[in-house]
């Protein structure tokens, strides 16, 4: 790679180009599609665990005034492609988990609709139901983990280590059932125009992706690619769970395919996406560390249990971080699932990466505390020089320095290493540290085109906005690749009238279409030169990075946390976090501070608040609302500092971007759980950090 | 069963249609077409659908519309009326928002918890008092800010 792009727009901190649009909410979301004569669907789910419907009795929803269809799995379409299990709806009685769709009720009003589905009745063949996850229960080793890494590795010889070490640590950890819970519910208005040759298919989805959302519908209904539009300017947060279509955008374009030429409209329900729209699986981590006096590691080792769904399979690669965290000679990762009568786990920020730096990182404080070493010291001393996993260099690796940093601008080196010894006015004060990590993802499709307009310059790319930025920072790229002020670029992403673009996941937005915007801009000048005329247009796609085989390539990050814990009632309040990331460059420091702080705030949501209790009974996750799934509120977050390095790194992409979208979220709670521990003596091993863990134990 | 109201949104008279059942949100949603407030959980529980009503801050999904039969609606739309509202400006200015859907209630729980408060809030205050608005997105800090921002051009 020949030097980044020189930066003028990018690193600005320009304010969000959607600004205005949001704050007076004229930006439109899915279900708020400009459409008229909306008919409007809403699901009936199943109530048993595992077992069979047998016969579903519609004759009280279709006889109440305004009900348009019922669709079941007696006369809903046969779908071309079943493959995918979660998509096959309405396709058999099956119930394979609680609060699968076994009904839509389509009609003129959501408040006929949903009084309608009431009125549907099921009988069923129930079947005894599993959905507890328990390590000694029946296991399987997955093929692949999520996306596609090695599902066990091993190097030397753990146990011997273990055997022969001055200090180990051997603990197990475990992280809740997380749902992922944007604000924004799924939703979709679908409209089958049947004109022409077997008809078009528009879906305004809120998704991550609209390419890869129709490329999935197209496969499953049977229809070209070119027969299906997907429209998503704007995304009420996804934070994974909407980067794969789910069962309810079926359902959407299943039911307008029942009422040709009229728009319907499916949101779902809060407590439906608690079953339909994935979630993050819980997990059980076993971890052992062996390390001698001075604190280098000579063995790490995760095994993950976690679970998945019978019905389809989803891995999250719990492990995986481990691979590439600290030097040491023997190593060993392993990923075992339970298949069980749940509902489909998928993408939650960060798979991986965020459950996978809780137990290694609160470890690695517990033989801190061991050694009596100091924590930030002791990751220190397990740097290790080159990827322990592959044996690559990294192209840039700054965990150190962003340890120091954070140490500095925390006030860390004036810390007592006692744990709960500071009282002060009721409350037990402690500080704690753990490491960040994400990998550099860079899709392999994207493709942008520069089209010159009255003298502006239009960059369209299918690309997405949950949030994060995109509207803006892609001006700012494309301005700095054309060597343009930023307000003569235009950018036009979210539909598929425009150029493919990949998936929003895995923090590749900007890596990959920003790579795609710069090859266009380079294709644009080179045929075009600097005086172009209106109409001309160019193409470009991103293409493979060589030096992806060469180095290894990851964002670092380093976290703080003061936990204050009540002494009489164990509350406990968390009124510092302070971050430091080194993620290559930065493209706009305005979006980027947001990104890493809502990914600290998800954190600590996830360290105190966060967990989905599924009830044994009966399958379901009980607490399924807001009320009852608690999510960090506004007061939750006092002294919330996300700082970056400047970090320079080119041979990541021409942008020397490394991606800030999940980095934020991955060892936040192991920073507050290790925080909690030093102000209490307690240690908490499983989350989410609770009084009722804390009482039995406090003074 | 339906029954006709009058909400006056963003002062404007509509006359409207109603299903007994019908919430000022899906009212405001659904049959005027005013997208402006959005549906987070439809429990009262997320904020994402607050209104001002007669210049109070209500959660427009637990409120029946044909309860409002009269009142006075005001959106987020409605508090830009030409120009942005400084509420919303300072959001825009200190980024208190990511994906934006959170965000119409937010801003009118902010302009609602200027005009409750009588002298100058505390940083804590002010995130308490904006605690019923829930941002997955985790835009808090921009938030507190911009509600601090218009707090001092208000005074």
């Amino acid at each position: 790679m020949t030097g980044l792009l020189e930066p003028k727009a990018i690193g600005t901190d320009l304010r969000r180009r959607d600004g205005a649009l949001k704050v007076t909410g004229a930006a439109r979301y899915a279900y708020e599609a400009p459409v008229d004569n909306a008919a409007y669907a809403h699901p009936v789910q199943a109530t048993i665990g595992r077992g069979r419907v047998t016969s579903v009795d519609t004759a009280a929803a279709e006889a109440l005034d305004g009900v348009i269809a019922v669709l079941t799995h007696e006369n809903a379409e046969r779908l071309a492609s079943t493959e995918d299990a979660e998509l096959a709806v309405l396709q058999s009685g099956d119930v394979a988990f609680r609060g699968q769709v076994i009904a839509l009720v389509v009609a003129e009003t959501s408040e006929t609709a949903r009084h309608a589905a009431d009125l549907v009745t099921v009988h069923y063949d129930e079947q005894e139901h599993d959905c507890v996850l328990d390590p000694d229960g029946e296991l399987y080793k997955p093929d692949k983990v999520n996306p596609a890494f090695e599902t066990d590795t091993a190097v030397g010889d753990v146990a011997g280590a273990m055997a022969s070490a001055d200090v180990t640590v051997e603990q197990t950890y475990t992280t809740a059932m997380y749902h992922n819970n944007p604000l924004e519910p799924h939703a979709t208005t679908a409209l089958w125009q049947p004109a022409g040759d077997g008809g078009d298919l528009t879906l305004w989805d809120s998704t991550q992706g609209v390419h890869p959302a129709r490329s999935t519908v197209a496969e499953v209904f049977g229809l070209a690619e070119d027969q299906v539009r997907v429209v998503c300017p704007y995304v009420g947060g996804g934070f994974g769970s909407k980067g794969t279509p789910h069962a309810h955008v079926i359902l959407a374009a299943a039911a307008a395919r029942a009422v040709p030429g009229r728009p319907v409209k499916l949101a779902l329900t809060r407590p439906q996406m608690f079953a339909l729209a994935g979630y993050r699986t819980p997990t059980i981590q076993r971890m052992q560390l062996a390390a001698n006096r001075d604190g280098v590691l000579s063995a790490i080792a995760i095994d993950v249990v976690e679970q998945t769904s019978r019905i389809k399979e989803f891995a999250e690669q719990t492990g995986v971080p481990t691979r590439t965290m600290y030097r040491a000679p023997n190593r060993r990762t392993t990923h075992r699932l339970a298949a069980l009568d749940v509902p489909v786990p998928s993408w939650m920020r960060a798979p991986g990466e965020c459950p996978g730096m809780f137990g290694p990182e609160v470890a690695m404080d517990e033989l801190a505390e061991a050694l009596g070493i100091d924590p930030v010291e002791l990751r220190i001393r397990n740097e290790p020089e080159v990827d322990p996993d592959t044996g690559h260099p990294f192209s840039s690796r700054n965990l150190v320095a962003c340890l120091r940093e954070g140490a500095a601008r925390f006030g860390w080196d004036e810390r007592d290493p006692r744990p709960g010894v500071r009282l002060r006015d009721g409350w037990l004060i402690g500080t704690g540290v753990a490491s960040s990590v994400y990998p550099v993802h860079q899709m392999p499709q994207s493709t942008a085109t520069i089209r010159c307009e009255d003298g502006r310059y239009v960059v369209e790319i299918g690309a997405a906005d949950l949030g994060t930025g995109t509207w803006t920072t892609l001006a700012q790229i494309a301005a700095d690749a054309l060597a343009v002020p930023v307000a003569d670029v235009q950018v036009c992403i979210g539909d598929t009238a425009y150029p493919m673009a990949s998936v929003a996941g895995g923090s590749s937005g900007m890596i990959t279409w920003g790579s795609a915007v710069v090859e266009a801009a380079h294709a644009f000048r080179e045929k075009f030169g600097d005086d172009p005329a209106d109409g001309d247009e160019a193409e470009g796609s991103v293409s493979e990075n060589p030096m992806a085989e060469r180095y290894a390539m990851y964002a670092f990050g380093a976290q703080f946390a003061e936990a204050h814990v009540n002494a009489d009632t164990g509350e406990i309040r968390v009124p510092r976090l302070l971050g430091v990331f080194a993620a290559g460059r930065i493209v706009n420091p305005r979006t980027a501070r947001s990104q890493f702080q809502g990914g600290m705030t998800m954190g600590l949501s996830m360290a105190l608040h966060e967990t989905s209790v599924m009830d044994p009974r009966f399958g379901h996750v009980v607490n399924h609302d807001l009320a009852e799934y608690h999510v960090a509120t506004n007061a939750d977050v006092a002294d919330l500092q996300a700082h970056w390095l400047d970090e320079h790194d080119d041979k990541v992409n021409p942008m020397g971007v490394k991606g800030i979208g999940e980095i934020g979220i991955v060892g936040t709670a192991a920073a507050v759980a290790n925080a909690v521990h030093h102000a209490t003596g307690v240690r908490v091993r499983d989350l989410p950090i609770t009084l009722d863990k804390l009482l039995p134990h406090l003074p | 069963m339906d029954a006709e109201i009058t909400l006056r949104v963003d002062g404007a008279d509509q006359p409207v249609t109603v299903d007994t059942r019908t919430t000022v949100l899906d009212a405001l949603r659904e049959r005027l077409g005013n997208t402006s407030p959005k549906k987070g959980c439809d429990h009262g529980q997320c904020g994402a659908c607050t209104v001002l009503v007669d210049g109070r801050r209500v959660l427009s999904c637990l409120m029946l519309a044909v309860a409002a039969d009269g009142a006075e609606v005001t959106t987020a739309a409605g508090l830009a009326n030409g120009d942005l509202h400084p509420v919303q400006r300072a959001f825009i200015d200190h980024d208190g928002f990511q994906c934006g859907y959170c965000t119409p209630g937010q801003i009118c729980s902010a302009v609602g918890v200027l005009e409750e408060s009588d002298g100058e809030l505390s940083r804590a205050e002010v995130a308490e008092r904006m605690s019923g608005n829930l941002c997955r997105c985790g835009a808090y800090p921009g938030i507190v800010a911009a509600v601090e921002q218009a707090a001092g051009e208000q005074r």
